[in-house]
């Protein structure tokens, strides 16, 4: 591996200021899953590596019980949120997309913030966030700003991340009462492997359990970027969501979806995964909604 | 760059030199010798380079060795005690044949003990979610899993006797803890 010099600010501020005397020579890492692998193939060569792990309170995890609002730092791993049981009882979604990203020793390490700022089309753990309507918080040398993660993506590996900036946080709006939310990461097996294609569905309903409110649809390798599938989500509003309504948005978002053909599979079978898919998260939702409306 | 780190590594206390771009496998192997831990694709990608920091099961191929500093970091050498008795988990992967060309086995027992040290009565899916990031392609997975189930009995009986702490050598123990080595490497 290139020798590098490894620099450990204490605050995010230092950590700005230091990538600005070191400008392009000068990587962040968060959890080092993917910047270690870069840097061990060749891929990137930076002469410092700025390590954002000691910064305290990037991993900080928690829900605010007064606003609703679910806070994430940037810096939170991806084994974090798996057993988070606030996470798995109030945002399956998240535990469903976090729980299968590469192994349990890359979950250990690798951290939801590292997972948006690389970029892949695949990534995992964006779909929840966007589905989630999730906003990140960007500071960097002109100070702050806030990008909802939906738009965060411009195209593979690449971020509307400016030289500098750093991800610190991703804040998740207070979810409305009978929210279903799930996620499958679907391919031939879930462990080290990148999915063939990733859904995330999420549905608010009115109190008669059956009118939809608001519909995501959302999907990983499904475009350059992960996307949203918003004409097959207007198709669920204001309906009641039946089995034979979420084929139809299945179908929908298989046509509104970029999918291409690729090593891992083919652009028909991406198709036909999203049109079944979609549907079965759609059930699973209502599932949760229904489980949750009995308990209550 | 280099600098001094200073770790509890398979419980005792040890202070080193290290450039900045080592990792911890590199470190482990490389200068300290402890060749048990093993590389197989460097990548993060098999789990043979596996080992546990501060409980968790990590890759030491993508960890840097300055990230261990004031850490607690077990190998598979810190598993068997000097009197030679090994710990349930290898003693089970020899019984059960969990072992075949023996590349994966240092990775694979540190993830299996990462997990039963929580939970020894994890059961096969707790087992098979924990272990998916180790690759063994002799693929002896069948008896690797039997190997596990067993060792999680047995942790639990021992557990199950008050006895855990001092037949489980791996697991730090206060008084190591405070024992002072102050030695230095390089």
């Amino acid at each position: 591996m290139k020798p590098f010099t490894l620099l450990t600010p204490a605050t995010v501020e230092e950590a700005v200021a230091l990538f600005g005397q070191h400008k392009e020579t000068a990587r962040y890492m968060a959890g080092g899953t993917d910047v270690i692998v870069k840097v061990k193939e060749g891929w990137m060569g930076p002469d410092y590596l700025i390590n954002l792990k000691k910064i305290p309170g990037l991993n900080d995890l928690h829900k605010n019980e007064a606003t609703g609002e679910l806070s994430i730092g940037a810096l939170v791993t991806h084994a974090m949120l798996e057993q988070s049981l606030l996470i798995r009882n109030a945002y399956p979604i998240i535990y469903d997309a976090v729980s299968n990203i590469g192994s349990l020793q890359v979950r250990n390490m690798g951290t939801i913030g590292g997972n948006l700022i690389n970029a892949v089309p695949s990534a995992d753990g964006a779909i929840p966030l966007i589905a989630l309507d999730g906003t990140a918080l960007l500071v960097g040398p002109d100070g702050e700003r806030s990008v909802m993660v939906k738009d965060l993506f411009v195209k593979p590996y690449e971020t509307v991340l400016t030289p500098g900036e750093i991800l610190t946080r991703i804040t998740i709006p207070a979810q409305v009462p009978r929210t279903g939310s799930a996620y499958i990461k679907f391919g031939r097996r879930a462990a080290m492997e990148l999915p063939l294609i990733g859904i995330g569905v999420l549905l608010v309903v009115d109190e008669d359990l059956s009118t939809c409110t608001r519909a995501r649809i959302c999907l990983g390798v499904a475009g350059p970027t992960p996307l949203r599938a918003v004409k097959a989500e207007q198709m669920l509003e204001g309906q009641p969501v039946t089995s034979d309504l979420l084929t139809g948005a299945g179908k929908l978002a298989a046509e509104e979806s970029q999918v291409r053909d690729s090593v891992r599979g083919q652009a028909w079978h991406r198709k036909e995964m999203i049109r079944v898919q979609v549907r079965r998260m759609g059930l699973r939702c209502l599932d949760i909604i229904n489980q949750k409306a009995r308990q209550a | 760059m280099t600098k001094t780190i200073s770790f509890i590594l398979n419980g005792d206390e040890i202070s080193c030199d290290i450039q900045d771009h080592w990792t911890l496998l590199h470190l482990l192997r490389e200068e300290l010798g402890l060749i048990g831990t093993k590389e197989g694709c460097g990548n993060g990608e098999c789990g043979a380079c596996t080992v546990i920091v501060d409980q968790l099961a990590v890759n030491s191929c993508l960890y840097l060795a300055a990230d261990v500093q004031g850490k607690q970091v077990q190998t598979i050498e810190g598993l068997a005690v000097h009197t030679g008795s090994l710990h349930p988990i290898q003693q089970s992967f020899v019984d059960n044949g969990g072992i075949q060309c023996g590349f994966c086995t240092p990775g694979m027992i540190m993830s299996a003990k990462a997990l039963l040290d929580k939970d020894p009565k994890a059961d096969q899916e707790a087992v098979k979610h924990a272990l998916a990031g180790n690759i063994c392609r002799c693929t002896g997975y069948v008896q690797i899993l039997d190997s596990v189930a067993a060792a999680g009995r047995q942790m639990a009986k021992n557990q199950g006797e008050g006895a855990a702490a001092a037949k489980d050598p791996g697991t730090i123990t206060q008084q190591s803890m405070n024992k002072k080595a102050g030695e230095v490497i390089t």
